[in-house]
């Protein structure tokens, strides 16, 4: 159950009601293997965002072509997951009830999806707070709980839209590798879109890098590190500052810095 | 609720809920005792100032010389209520009012969400209609009494029609202005799952903005009152508007007092009834501990 995916010279440009246009991305091209998980970093305002609006079908690119195994994007598909920095849960619905809330639109039995649903909650292990409401949950339960209602569906491709930002730093070493694991037993393909240097290294099995608008691919190289399933000890291995050496010196921080 | 979600948020994400639930439960009883002490207090400086209050009104007018029509007392009030009950028919023109108020209400509610609803799925038509809505909701509602009466005559239509207007509105615009601010990710997480417009507007649209619709109900409710007070006092021989008119006719200043006093109860009968629907319904929502 996974997917490759394909951006082909991909641009896209918007247009405001005064009839400004703005090239969010122009000529992006990268691809992902099946069952590989790609961070995607650059400066803000790069585009990362629209890029993942793309590829889940909400919008189409004015040229290129986004392939799904294959097969060209037209709309959104019910085998692409999506994550963002918020978690998203419905306020008025129960963690169960917002992990069933992707299933409502699948044909299945009532009972199979609150089955579904609680299996997905106990592997996050959050089955004791099924019943509990998002106010209730801390910042990173509930963005387990959204992973799980975004792996419950089975996707072949998951899209991670900066899900850890918005997290105190020990709560998303914890999230960052209990991602990892989950990820890797799914064996979905992943897009993890990030500003996180860090993150990206310790996650990710290659890393695209974005110039500045309009975003087009200035770098894509594969990370050679061990123990994908563990962030925490990649972020310990030597290489790991190389890579992220790369990252800053690509993206010229310096200069912006200075 | 508030309890639970406080221990839950103390307590560090991954440990386990058995040692925060142990805390909380030893916290508990003295921040419960200490509240219930507050509450105390406040309940008797409230049933103070309430005894000033009555003792106030009972003591001063004849202590200060004004005549009982201008400020009959509490206590000539509370007779003259009595022969209301046995004379004038009392209940049944209260119950006309509160009848009129609920029904009034409730139309009122009903078309208000459902054109605040449907202006909310329409950019176009929300665009296009809403300078004549801004138009209407400025205008005093409860001018068209007079009108009402002319058009319908002398009976319970003008007043529901006044109740109806002047509820309709703020639930209108309260989801109206809901509609406009769902959070776009949060449809977009739905079209995602492949969901359609329909089952978008009924699983994110609609509970997304209940808070509003209740808040616009709630203003509704007070305004209901109003409504039917204003279409009782312009025409008609029913219901506690009516009563002050007729007591006014009488120079019965404690009929006056007391058909506003009723009227007063029908409002705040209302209002806690829509604040008892909204806090099952909103259940959900975190409320500020004060």
């Amino acid at each position: 159950m996974t997917s490759s995916l394909e951006l082909s010279q991909i641009t896209k440009v918007f247009t405001d009601k005064v009839g400004n246009t703005i090239t969010a991305v122009q000529d992006m091209s990268f691809n992902v293997a099946a069952g590989e998980l790609v961070a995607v970093v650059g400066p803000s305002g790069c585009g990362k965002s629209t890029i993942l609006n793309m590829v889940s079908g909400l919008y189409a690119p004015t040229s290129g072509r986004v392939l799904i195994e294959g097969e060209e994007v037209h709309g959104t598909r019910p085998e692409v997951g999506f994550m963002l920095q918020k978690d998203l849960l419905l306020p008025w619905r129960s963690i169960v009830k917002n992990v069933e809330f992707g299933l409502e639109e699948k044909k299945m039995s009532r009972a199979e999806r609150r089955e579904r649903a609680m299996t997905e909650l106990e592997r996050m292990k959050l089955a004791e707070f099924a019943e509990h409401y998002p106010h209730q949950l801390s910042g990173g339960m509930r963005q387990r709980a959204a992973l799980a209602r975004t792996l419950v569906i089975e996707p072949d491709i998951i899209l991670l839209d900066e899900p850890f930002s918005a997290l105190d730093a020990q709560t998303k070493l914890v999230l960052q590798r209990h991602f990892a694991r989950t990820i890797a037993e799914a064996g979905v393909t992943c897009v993890l879109i990030t500003h996180d240097l860090n993150e990206a290294v310790i996650m990710a099995d290659r890393v695209v890098v974005m110039s500045g608008r309009p975003g087009t691919v200035v770098d894509d190289f594969p990370i050679e590190l061990a123990n994908r399933t563990d962030p925490l000890a990649r972020s310990l291995e030597p290489e790991a500052g190389v890579y992220v050496k790369r990252l800053f010196d690509t993206l010229h921080l310096e200069n912006e810095a200075a | 609720m508030a309890d639970t979600s406080t221990q839950i948020q103390a307590g560090a994400p991954e440990a386990s809920s058995g040692a925060t639930g142990k805390g909380g439960k030893m916290a508990n009883p003295m921040r419960g005792a200490l509240s219930a002490m507050g509450s105390a207090t406040e309940i008797a400086a409230i049933l103070a100032v309430g005894v000033v209050v009555l003792a106030a009104w009972e003591f001063l007018p004849p202590a200060l010389d004004v005549p009982r029509y201008i400020i009959p007392t509490f206590s000539d009030c509370m007779a003259e209520f009595g022969r209301m009950w046995q004379r004038d028919n009392l209940l049944y023109h209260f119950g006309s009012t509160l009848i009129a108020s609920v029904i009034g209400f409730v139309l009122g509610g009903l078309l208000g969400a459902a054109s605040g609803y449907l202006l909310g799925l329409s950019k176009l038509w929300e665009r296009v209609l809403s300078p004549y809505i801004l138009g209407l909701q400025i205008a005093p509602k409860v001018a068209f009494a007079p009108l009402f009466i002319m058009w319908f005559g002398y009976n319970s239509i003008p007043k529901l029609l006044v109740t109806v207007l002047v509820v309709f509105f703020p639930i209108l615009v309260n989801v109206l202005q809901s509609m406009k601010t769902v959070d776009r990710d949060l449809v977009n997480l739905a079209r995602v799952y492949s969901m359609s417009r329909l089952t978008i507007f009924r699983k994110i649209e609609v509970p997304s903005s209940l808070p509003n619709l209740f808040a616009g109900l709630r203003i509704g409710a007070t305004l209901a009152v109003i409504g039917v007070t204003v279409g009782e006092l312009v025409g008609g021989n029913t219901g506690l508007g009516f009563l002050i008119t007729y007591g006014e006719g009488q120079a019965n200043t404690a009929m006056v007092f007391n058909a506003i006093i009723l009227l007063t109860v029908i409002g705040i009968l209302l209002y806690f009834a829509v604040a008892a629907a909204e806090k099952r319904v909103l259940h959900y929502l975190v409320r500020e501990e004060h």
